[in-house]
C-alpha cells in the first residue's frame, strides 16, 4: 500500500509524538473477539427470559381470515400466542416517509400483520415460549385461514392500470418519483457523434450478515423502563422509535449493543418483528429474546439493489462525454422501510449517475413503487453500485462505439483535481475530490498496457480475459441533509466524553457504534494521539443510550469522519485541561507543557516532569494542595457535525482483470485493484480490509447474489445453499492504494471508506467481462453475470 | 431452525443398528456424519422421529485392499478419503473428486456410505461409484446384499436400500497401473454441488481408448453412466467422431431445471465436459476447440 499527499499540510493535533494516526495498530477488541469473549445479543440470558417465534405467512398477499392457535397453546413450554390485533394494544403502527422526499407515500405497517399480509415472511403471529424449539414446535401447530390476493410481483407493470393497487388508500403502487433535468440534455444529444443507449439490471440481493438480527426487550415494570438489548447501527434511533410507537419517554428506553456480528446497513432500520419483541416484552412483563434464524434472515432483512435502469450517453468523436440520461425503476417491497425510508437507493442513484464526470448535461427519472416482496432499503454503498454500474457502463460502451482506450474516454471527461470545489450536474458540490491522481495510480498499479499487451497474446490463444475501470464518488460524513430535514429523529452529530480516571487511564463514551469495522480503534487511536497516552490506557465505551452522548452512531461511512472528529476536540479540551492543572502543579504554564507517553513533559527538552497518574492522585484525593481557585476538570466532552457541506464526497477507481470461459460463461477474478481518496487515513489496515470487504460484497453482486423470486412472490433460494454469497475461494487478490485529500470541515480530516469498495466492484467486473467478449459482439448489462447469461449473450444455448 | 423433537439411539454395533433400524421402520433414519441429515431436518424438511446413530461403529470405517479389491468403509470420511494412500494408489480419482465435494469442515465428518445413500443426483461419489464400477455392500435383518452401482441410484435421493438396511462398505476393483482418469465439475463456487460433472476413468492403448467409462452427475435424476462413452473405445477419435459420441450423449441425458441453469445450458456443458475429457485423456489439444449446441 502506498499513499500520497495531496494536502501536505500538517494537521497539530494530530502530528505529535508517538501518534497512532497513519499506523496500523491492532484492534483492541480483538483478544476478547477472538478468545470467544465477545456478547452478541444471542449470548444474552436474562432470568425469566422467554423467546418469540413468528408465524410467518407462505403467501405474498392475502387476507387473514381467521387464526386459530388453541392447539398450539396446549404445547409444551408455550407461554403465550398473540397475533396482531392484540399487539396492537402496545404497539402503535408507522409510516415510513420523510418529508424531504417530496411526494413519497406509503401505508401504515403494524410490528405484526392485522387483516392482511402484504410479502411471504411477514410475521402474522407471535408465539412466545420457553424455548426456541418449544416455539418453534407450537408453531406449526398455528393454524392461519388465508384467502390469497393477486400479488404485484413484477416492478416492470406495478404502475399498469390493471395491477392490483396493494393499498387502496394510496390510490396505486407509486411510492415516490424523482426527476431532475440539468443543463441542456436533449441539444447535446442531437450534438453528439454517438448516442449509445442501454438497460442496465441489478439482481435483488441482501446484506448475510454473520450474526442474524437479534433482540433481546426487557420491559422492567417496576422501573417503567425498557431496556433493548439489540444489534444495531444506531442505538439512539431505536430508543427513539420504541419509546414513540410504545407510548413511553425516550427517558423509559435504554437501548444497549454490545458486539454487533456484522451489520452492512441490514440493522440500521427498525423492523416489524423486533418491533413486536419490544412490545411483547411490554405486554408479558418480561424479558423477550428474538433472533432470526437463517430463513427468516433472507425473508425479512432488507433487501436491496432492484433496480432496472435505463440509460443514455452521448459523446463525440474526440473523446468528450456530452450528456447522460437515466430512467431508473425500482419495486421496494409493500411498505417503505422506517424511518429512513426505501426511496433513499433511487434517489441516490440520481444523485449519483454521471457524478465523476464535467458534463454538466444530465436528466433523470427514478421511480420506486411498491410489490409484494420482501422490503428494500439502504444496504452498504446505498445506490452507488447502480449509478456506477450504469455511469461506468455508459462511458465503456461510448469509448466502444468511438474505438477510444476506457482509461483515455475517463483522462478526457473526468473533473480535473484542481477544479474544486465544484459541484456535480446533480447539484451535489464536492469540496476536494482527486479522480486523475487516483486513475493514474491505478494505472502505475496494474500495469496498464503490460495487461493489455497480455490480453492480446492471450486472445490468439482462444483465452479471452478483460479489464474493466470504474471510477465513482462515494458520499460520506452526512450531515442533516441525509435524514434530519425530512423529520426523522436521526442524528447527525455525534458526541465523544472523554475523562481521566485517577490512575491516569482514560475512559471515553462515544456515541458512534461498533461492527466489526474498528469504531473502538479508530476511537483509542485518535483518543491516545491526541492526548499523549498509549492505546492501552484508552478504554472505550460505546453502545450503550444510558452511557455514551446522544448520536447517530456507524453507518454512510460516518463513524471516523464524525464520531472522530468529536473524539478529537473532547481530547484536546481534555489535554488542555490536564495541562491546566499541570502548569498549577509544577508552577508552569500550559504553554511550556506537552504530554507525551503519559507523562508531562517540558515542550522544549522533552524532560518528564508529573505522571499522569500522580496528576490524577492529586486532583482525585488531595485536591487541598491544588493552589486556590483551581478547579481541575479532568472531564470533557464535545459534539461534531459537518456544516459547510452535506455530504463529504470521496473518489476513487477499481480495475478487474478475469477470464471468461466463453465455452461455459464461467468467469474467473483473477485480480482486482482500488485506489480510493478517504481523506486522512486513522488505520491503513482497518481502511484496506474495509476497502477489501466492500469489493468483495460488490463482487458478491457482480457475480453471485441474487434473491430469486417466482411470479407468485415466492423467494426461492432462502438459503445459504441456493444463495450464492461469494467465498474466499472464488476472490482475487485486492489490491488497494491510497491518495489523500483531507476534508477541511474537521480538524482530523477524515471521510469515509466503508462504502467505497462495494460502490465500484461490480461496474468493474461488468466492465471486464464486455472487454473480454469484446470479439464476440456480446454486451450484457446486467448482474449477477452468471453463466447461464454469459452463455446466452454469447448464444451458446 | 430447530429440528423437531426425536428420539436417539448410539449403535453399539452393525447388529444392534440393524436391530433399532428392524424396530422402528420407516420413522427411523441412520445418522452418519450428518452432514446432509442434520441441515434437512434443523430446516424441518425431514422429522424423523427416531435417529440410530451409527458414527461409532469404527468397524464400518477404513480403507483395505485385497488382491485386486480395494474396499471402503461405509463410514470412511470425505477428509479420510483424501488422504488415504491406497485410494491414492488404487482409485486416484475418487480422491481428485472428494477435493471437490464440499470444505474441510463437512468434509471432515461426511461418510462416503452417507454420501451415496443420500443419492444427491449432483454429488460426486455416486458418479464415481458408476466410473469405478463399484459393488455396493448392504447388510439387512435378512444378511448381505451386494448391489452394482448403476442399479443401486433409483433417483433423486433415491437409492436401492430398504429403511431397515444399512450400506456397509464399497468394492472397487483395483485400477490397472495404466489407467488414467478426469475428473472436473462446472459449480459457481469451489465446493457448491455441481451444475455438470464429469468422473471418468479411463484406459488408453496407443493413442485409443481401450476403455473409457464416463459418470456424469447432475445431468439427471440419478448419476449417469454414458453409454455413448462406447463410441470412442477402439476407434482413432477424430472431431468427427467425438461430435457422433456427443450427439449421443444429448440423447442420453435428461437434465432437471434449477436456479443454476436450464437444461439446454446443463446438455451444453455435458457436452464441453465430454470434450475436455476426452482432449485430456489423449493429450489431444486439437480436439479441444469451441463447442456450440
Ligand atoms: C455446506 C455443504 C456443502 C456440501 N457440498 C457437497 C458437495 O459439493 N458434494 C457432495 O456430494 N456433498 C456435499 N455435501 C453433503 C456431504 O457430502 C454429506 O457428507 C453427504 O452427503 C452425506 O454424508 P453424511 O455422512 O454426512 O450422511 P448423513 O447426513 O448422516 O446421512 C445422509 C443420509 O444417508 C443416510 N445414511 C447415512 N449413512 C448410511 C448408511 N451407512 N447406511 C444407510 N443409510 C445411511 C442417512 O439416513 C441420511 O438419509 C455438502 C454438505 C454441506 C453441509
Amino acid at each position: 500500500m502506498t499513499s500520497t499527499s495531496a494536502n501536505p499540510e500538517t494537521l497539530s493535533a494530530l502530528d505529535r509524538p508517538n501518534s497512532y494516526i497513519g499506523k496500523t495498530v491492532p484492534r483492541p477488541n480483538l483478544d476478547r473477539l477472538m478468545q470467544g469473549r465477545g456478547l452478541y445479543v444471542s449470548d444474552i440470558e436474562l432470568p425469566r427470559m422467554v423467546h418469540v417465534v413468528f408465524v410467518r405467512s407462505p403467501h405474498a398477499h392475502a387476507k387473514i381470515i381467521g387464526i386459530d392457535a388453541s392447539a398450539a397453546k396446549q404445547m409444551p413450554g408455550v407461554i403465550a400466542i398473540v397475533s396482531g390485533g392484540e399487539l396492537a394494544a402496545v404497539i402503535t403502527p408507522w409510516v415510513g416517509v420523510l418529508s424531504h422526499l417530496k411526494g413519497m407515500k406509503s401505508a401504515p405497517q403494524n410490528a405484526i400483520a392485522i387483516d392482511r399480509v402484504c410479502w411471504q415472511g411477514e410475521a402474522v403471529a407471535a408465539v412466545v415460549a420457553n424455548s426456541r424449539a418449544q416455539g418453534e414446535d407450537a408453531a406449526e401447530l398455528v393454524s392461519v385461514d388465508y384467502q390469497e390476493l393477486d400479488a404485484v410481483t413484477d416492478m416492470r407493470t406495478a404502475l399498469d392500470p390493471t395491477t392490483a393497487v396493494i393499498h387502496a388508500s394510496l390510490g396505486d403502487n407509486l411510492a415516490f418519483e424523482r426527476n431532475h433535468d440539468a443543463g441542456t440534455v436533449d441539444q447535446a444529444l442531437a450534438e453528439s457523434d454517438e448516442v449509445i443507449e442501454a438497460e442496465f439490471i441489478f439482481g435483488r440481493h441482501t446484506g448475510v450478515t454473520l450474526e442474524p438480527r437479534a433482540v433481546v426487550a426487557d420491559w422492567n415494570a417496576a422501573e417503567a423502563r425498557l431496556t433493548i438489548y439489540q444489534g444495531s447501527q444506531a442505538p439512539h434511533m431505536v430508543q427513539n422509535i420504541a419509546a414513540l410507537h410504545l407510548g413511553l419517554k425516550e427517558s423509559q428506553v435504554r437501548v444497549v449493543c454490545k458486539d454487533v456480528g456484522g451489520s452492512f446497513g441490514i440493522k440500521v432500520h427498525i423492523y416489524a418483528d423486533e418491533m413486536a419483541a419490544y412490545a411483547l416484552s411490554k405486554l408479558l412483563r418480561r424479558p423477550v429474546k428474538f433472533v432470526a434464524d437463517r430463513v427468516e434472515s433472507f425473508n425479512t432483512d432488507i433487501h436491496a439493489r432492484d433496480h432496472r435502469c435505463k440509460g443514455k450517453i452521448g459523446v463525440k468523436r474526440d473523446g468528450t462525454i456530452t450528456a447522460f440520461e437515466i430512467d431508473d425503476l425500482t419495486g421496494i417491497g409493500p411498505y417503505s422501510m422506517y424511518p429512513r425510508t426505501s426511496a433513499i437507493e433511487a434517489n441516490q442513484v440520481v444523485n449519483l449517475v454521471g457524478g465523476p464526470y464535467v458534463t454538466r448535461n444530465y436528466r433523470a427519472r427514478a421511480r420506486v413503487v411498491f410489490q409484494n416482496k420482501n422490503v428494500m432499503c439502504q444496504y452498504r454503498a446505498v445506490g452507488h453500485p447502480i449509478a456506477c454500474s450504469v455511469t461506468e457502463g455508459l462511458v465503456d460502451l461510448a469509448a466502444m462505439k468511438i474505438g477510444m482506450d476506457p482509461i483515455e474516454i475517463r483522462r478526457r471527461n473526468l473533473i480535473a483535481d484542481d477544479a474544486y470545489p465544484c459541484a456535480s450536474p446533480s447539484g451535489l458540490r464536492f469540496e476536494q475530490l482527486s479522480h486523475h491522481a487516483a486513475l493514474a495510480k491505478l494505472v502505475r498499479m496494474m500495469d496498464y498496457d503490460a495487461l493489455r499487451a497480455e490480453q492480446s497474446a492471450l486472445r490468439a490463444r482462444n483465452i479471452h480475459r478483460g479489464i474493466g475501470i470504474a471510477s465513482f464518488i462515494e458520499v460520506t460524513n452526512p450531515s442533516a441533509a441525509f435524514y434530519g430535514v425530512g423529520g426523522a429523529k436521526i442524528s447527525s452529530q455525534d458526541g465523544v466524553a472523554v475523562r481521566l480516571d485517577a490512575q491516569g487511564s482514560v475512559i471515553c463514551q462515544t456515541s458512534i457504534t461498533e461492527q466489526g469495522q474498528g469504531s473502538e480503534s479508530l476511537t483509542a487511536q485518535i483518543v491516545g494521539s491526541v492526548l499523549g497516552v498509549s492505546m492501552d490506557r484508552v478504554r472505550v465505551i460505546l453502545g450503550d443510550t444510558d452511557n455514551t452522548p446522544y448520536g447517530g452512531g456507524t453507518w454512510a461511512s460516518r463513524g471516523a469522519g464524525i464520531g472522530g472528529e468529536a473524539a478529537l476536540q473532547a481530547t484536546k479540551v481534555l489535554r488542555k485541561n490536564i495541562l491546566d492543572v499541570a502548569a498549577a502543579i509544577l508552577q508552569s504554564t500550559a504553554g511550556e507543557l506537552d504530554i507525551v507517553n503519559n507523562v508531562v513533559v517540558t515542550v522544549v527538552d522533552g524532560a518528564p516532569r508529573i505522571e499522569l497518574s500522580e496528576l490524577a492522585r492529586i486532583v482525585y484525593f488531595r485536591p487541598d494542595t491544588l493552589p486556590p481557585g483551581i478547579q481541575p476538570e479532568l472531564m470533557a466532552t464535545r459534539h461534531f457535525v459537518p456544516r459547510e457541506y452535506p455530504f463529504a464526497f470521496t473518489n476513487g477507481v477499481q480495475a478487474s482483470w478475469l477470464d471468461v470461459d466463453i465455452d461455459t460463461g464461467f468467469v474467473k477474478l483473477l485480480k482486482h485493484w482500488v485506489v480510493e481518496d478517504c481523506g486522512t487515513i486513522i488505520n491503513p489496515q482497518l481502511v484496506d480490509e474495509q476497502i477489501r470487504g466492500g469489493v468483495v460484497q460488490g463482487l458478491g453482486a457482480a457475480l453471485f447474489e441474487k434473491c430469486v423470486y417466482d411470479e407468485r412472490g415466492q423467494l426461492t433460494n432462502a438459503n445459504m445453499a441456493d444463495y450464492l454469497v461469494p467465498m474466499s475461494g472464488e476472490m482475487p487478490d485486492i489490491d488497494v492504494g491510497h491518495v489523500v485529500s483531507p476534508t477541511l470541515e474537521s480538524e482530523l480530516g477524515a471521510k469515509g471508506a466503508g462504502e467505497a469498495g462495494t460502490a465500484g466492484a461490480a461496474a468493474a467486473v461488468t466492465n471486464a467481462v464486455n472487454d473480454a467478449l469484446k470479439p464476440f459482439g456480446a454486451i450484457i448489462t446486467e448482474i449477477p453475470l452468471t453463466p447461464q447469461i454469459i452463455l446466452t449473450a454469447l448464444g451458446r444455448i | 431452525m430447530k429440528a423437531s423433537a426425536f428420539d436417539y439411539a448410539r449403535a453399539t454395533s452393525v447388529a444392534h443398528a440393524l436391530e433399532l433400524l428392524t424396530a422402528h421402520g420407516e420413522r427411523a433414519k441412520v445418522l452418519a456424519g450428518g452432514q446432509s441429515l442434520l441441515p434437512a431436518m434443523n430446516l424441518r424438511l425431514m422429522a424423523p422421529e427416531f435417529i440410530v446413530d451409527i458414527g461409532e461403529l469404527a468397524e464400518l470405517r477404513g480403507v483395505t485392499v485385497k488382491g485386486d479389491v480395494l474396499t471402503i468403509g461405509a463410514l470412511t470420511r470425505h477428509a479420510d478419503l483424501l488422504k488415504s494412500p491406497e485410494i491414492a494408489a488404487h482409485a486416484p480419482l475418487l480422491r481428485d473428486a472428494v477435493a471437490h465435494v464440499a470444505h474441510p469442515a463437512i468434509r471432515n465428518r461426511g461418510t462416503i456410505g452417507g454420501s451415496l445413500a443420500q443419492a444427491d443426483p449432483a454429488s460426486e461419489l455416486p458418479a464415481c461409484m458408476l466410473a469405478l464400477d463399484a459393488t455396493i455392500i448392504a447388510r439387512g435383518p435378512r444378511g448381505e446384499r451386494r448391489i452394482a452401482a448403476d442399479e443401486f441410484f433409483a433417483g433423486i435421493y433415491e437409492t436401492a436400500l430398504a429403511p431397515q438396511e444399512l450400506l456397509i462398505a464399497v468394492e472397487l476393483p483395483v485400477q490397472p497401473k495404466d489407467s488414467t482418469h478426469y475428473f472436473h465439475e462446472f459449480a459457481r463456487r469451489h465446493g457448491d454441488y455441481a451444475i455438470v460433472g464429469l468422473a471418468a476413468q479411463a484406459l488408453v492403448r496407443d493413442g485409443r481408448f481401450a476403455d473409457l467409462r464416463l459418470g456424469f452427475f447432475a445431468v439427471g435424476d440419478r448419476p449417469l453412466l454414458a453409454r455413448s462413452a462406447g463410441e470412442l473405445i477402439d476407434v482413432a477419435v477424430t472431431p468427427a467422431v467425438l461430435a457422433e459420441a456427443s450427439s449421443a450423449l444429448d440423447e442420453e441425458l435428461s437434465p432437471l431445471e434449477d436456479q443454476q441453469a436450464t437444461p439446454a445450458m446443463r446438455r451444453h456443458l455435458a457436452k464441453v465436459l465430454l470434450m475436455r475429457c476426452v482432449s485430456s485423456l489423449l493429450s489431444r489439444p486439437d480436439l479441444c476447440t469451441g463447442v456450440s449446441a
